[in-house]
């Protein structure tokens, strides 16, 4: 299935390597990371080398070399956001999740992005769930969030264990 | 839908769509930009919507989905024409009342008018609005006026006039001629003389050249551009495509930051609709002019808003400025003459034409002409993008349109510029909104973001929440931006934490110096400017944190204690409850106490708190 993707990502971009970046978007997109195998895919495809392709990923922010957590909880670090205090919620992240920013919980469930400015500027602070914007955050907001996701796993592995 | 061949099948569809919209009695503006969207409008839509087909009015009404107002703060936002009532902080259980009070019995909504934070009192009329009438709103408004989904709401409004009149009647040279003496200068940072990079671009010789919309808008508090071609795609392109008539391009390409998804969908539709009526391809209105689009997705690196990193990453490079001996209009990209500007400056293009160059130039000052968009965020009352022309004072924009000050607190600077412009204390608010000005002082207009900034904010984490974005995102290529700006934050991080000396400022100032004089690329340069500024305003502050180890706003955590005040406490655990480095303790009850040992300063139990009894000394 996934190689059946990434050819279709693949396909019109034959010998252009010019199109490096727009096709590692649509991976990124497809897949939620870059994985190994589609870097050398994509290098022999484009005509680009190996390395050429591995520096312009660990170059640009939108590319991830691991897959994220379900939930990426994105603290927005833009300067409105960081006069109205955005570093309080990148700490509450941080102590509630027990993980720093770029990483994945261990279940699997969680990951923390600390982004440059997500352009919301006038609703600041920002916190965004998988892309949901959360306006006018505040440390307990968070808090809430957070708790009422891991409430909301917790409740969907009950019922499937009562199911099984 | 037939393709607009020549200029006459544009003028026969814009008297088309024009006579089809005379059936319409009121129009439903709601807006579905990405700050009302945060604030869930598409419930509200969702609503409407529903309402209209309820009572059968859908047919009447007009609901048009636009782009961003400008207000983000009182989203989400509807406005109904033709009487423009505006109302504020709209519910999806509002819909019901708006469609039978308002737009059935012609009935005002108290509840979700918009309230004046200043004097206290209702408005029903977006234009007397003290945020928007004292701005003069040349590219927003037009906001209103287009779903930017729609090309024939563009049509509606005079879209692709000025395409069609520059194709028809002018030649490049005359073009160019009427953006010089516009006075149009680039919207995204540098201020560049827009008909000079034209016509340098135009006289480069090649068969081969290129025009590129930067939209990389990477400046952090700065959001006009993505207002802009999320909310009215179709002026930017026109933009391009009169800019490569000029000079003589065939391709283009927008690029744009990824973050922005709503901007790249919105672009995209809008290409792929232009080709669809001959806008863009071959030909275009029975011309000899080929032009074409695509849209490329930035890969979220700050450093790509420099033009020659955003051309090596245009083609499917790493980012990295090269030296610009030969500027990028000559040798661009492909090494091709390119001609390189900002969103709001291909959306200025279209009324440079159709209104003239004189109307353009009559607005501002003398070296800034026209308006510019300006993304107001902080600590401030109304905050959102408002449009001035040039020359207004930051003293109308902070305290006239801004409404100044929230939480009974008082403004004492600005940021503008982003990372590479700097601080301005209150005392230099008479200063008015110009390239020129604004860079003697020590700033820069940059993209327009202004950030305001009051008691609470610390100008000496201010510098290192500068530093370390810039360290962050310095390519690291040339070593005076790479180690300049390590050394710098190390500084001031020193000083931030309370171990910083006397000596370290001098220090500080010559490195700057250093890394200013000897960078490569615009990032560099500017780099050391945010710390250059808070330096010479606020000198004070740093002395403060190195003579006395005190942070006077109470924000550089090495410095500052979380205390419980006894008055205000009432001992419902709250706090203790979220404190997982266990450092509040007390009986059920009873005042509780902070150890300070303990304390991570994290601020949970302070935002928790419903009684304020968590202070911070």
């Amino acid at each position: 299935m996934e190689s059946l993707q990434l050819k279709s990502i693949l396909r019109d971009r034959i010998s252009q390597p010019h199109q490096l970046i727009e096709v590692l978007q649509d991976i990124q997109e497809s897949f939620g990371y870059i994985p190994e195998d589609s870097m050398r895919e994509i290098s022999t495809t484009l005509g680009t080398p190996l390395i050429e392709v591995y520096r312009v990923v660990s170059f640009y922010k939108a590319f991830k070399l691991k897959p994220s957590g379900k939930y990426t909880i994105t603290i927005c670090n833009g300067t409105a956001c960081h006069v109205r205090g955005a570093k309080l919620l990148l700490d509450q992240a941080v102590n509630q999740l027990g993980i720093q920013s770029g990483e994945v919980t261990e279940d699997g469930l969680f990951s923390i992005e600390n982004v440059n400015c997500l352009g919301a500027c006038a609703l600041g602070p920002i916190a965004s769930e998988n892309g949901t914007i959360g306006h006018h955050m505040t440390p307990a907001k968070l808090r809430k969030l957070i708790d009422l996701l891991h409430t909301k796993e917790k409740e969907k592995a009950k019922n499937a264990s009562a199911k099984h | 839908m037939p393709r607009l061949s020549t200029r006459e099948d544009l003028e026969l569809m814009e008297k088309r769509i024009l006579h089809d919209m005379k059936k319409i009695n009121k129009t439903l503006i709601v807006c579905g930009g990405t700050g009302c969207r945060a604030s869930r409008s598409q419930g509200v839509i969702e609503a409407l919507n529903k309402e209209l087909l309820e009572h059968k009015m859908d047919s009447k009404i007009h609901l048009r989905v636009t782009g961003c107002h400008g207000f983000c703060e009182q989203g989400p936002i509807v406005v109904i024409e033709p009487d423009n009532t505006f109302y504020c902080h709209v519910k999806p259980e509002d819909a019901h009342d708006i469609v039978i009070k308002t737009l059935l019995n012609d009935e005002i909504i108290n509840k979700i008018l918009y309230t004046d934070p200043v004097s206290g009192e209702k408005i029903c009329k977006e234009e007397e609005i003290p945020f928007y009438h004292m701005q003069d709103r040349q590219l927003l408004y037009q906001n209103h006026k287009v779903n930017p989904l729609s090309i024939e709401d563009y049509i509606s409004i005079g879209g692709f006039s000025a395409l069609s009149r520059v194709i028809n009647n002018m030649s490049p040279e005359e073009i160019i001629h009427e953006i010089k003496v516009s006075g149009l200068r680039g919207r995204g940072g540098g201020g560049f003389p827009t008909g000079r990079k034209w016509k340098e671009c135009r006289e480069a010789p090649s068969d081969e050249k290129y025009i590129i919309c930067n939209a990389d808008e990477g400046d952090p508090g700065a959001y006009m551009d993505r207002c802009l071609l999320e909310g009215n795609p179709y002026l930017v392109l026109e933009g391009m495509m009169i800019g490569a008539y000029a000079t003589g391009a065939q391709k283009g390409y927008i690029y744009v930051r990824n973050e922005y998804p709503l901007a790249v969908k919105h672009a995209r539709h809008a290409v792929q609709r232009a080709r669809k009526l001959g806008l863009l391809g071959e030909n275009v209105f029975g011309s000899s002019f080929t032009f074409d689009v695509d849209v490329a997705r930035g890969g979220g690196a700050f450093v790509c808003g420099e033009s020659t990193a955003l051309m090596a990453s245009l083609e499917g490079k790493v980012g990295e400025p090269r030296p610009k001996d030969v500027h990028t209009v000559i040798d661009g990209l492909w090494h091709k003459p390119t001609t390189l500007n900002n969103v709001e400056t291909w959306a200025n293009i279209p009324s440079i034409i159709l209104k003239g160059a004189k109307w353009f130039a009559s607005k501002g000052t003398k070296g800034s002409k026209g308006t510019k968009i300006i993304a107001l965020t902080g600590r401030i009352k109304n905050t959102g993008l408002v449009e001035v022309a040039m020359g207004t004072t930051i003293n109308s924009v902070v305290f006239g349109i801004g409404g100044g000050a929230i939480d009974g607190k008082s403004i004492k600077a600005v940021q503008t510029g982003g990372p590479s412009g700097g601080c301005l204390p209150v005392d230099k608010f008479n200063l008015p909104i110009d390239f020129d000005v604004l860079y003697e002082a020590g700033s820069m207009i940059g993209s327009g973001g202004v950030v305001v900034m009051d008691e609470s904010s610390c100008m000496v984490d201010v510098a290192k929440y500068f530093l370390e974005f810039l360290q962050d995102e310095s390519c690291g290529m040339c070593t005076p931006c790479n180690l300049g700006i390590d050394r710098m934050l190390e500084i001031v991080t020193d000083i931030t934490e309370g171990h910083g000396t006397p000596a370290q400022l001098n220090l500080l100032e010559e490195l700057a110096d250093t890394v200013n004089q000897t960078s490569l690329c615009g990032l560099g340069k500017t780099a050391a400017n945010p710390v250059l500024s808070t330096l010479n305003y606020f000198r004070k502050e740093y002395e403060e944190h190195i003579n006395n180890k005190k942070c006077p706003a109470c924000v550089c955590k090495t410095l500052i204690e979380y205390f419980i005040d006894s008055e205000k406490c009432t001992g419902c655990s709250a706090c203790m409850h979220v404190c997982i480095h266990e450092a509040i303790s007390g009986n059920k009850k009873e005042v509780h106490i902070i150890d300070p040992v303990l304390c991570q300063k994290c601020g949970i139990c302070k935002s928790e708190c419903k009684f304020e009894a968590i202070r911070v000394k």
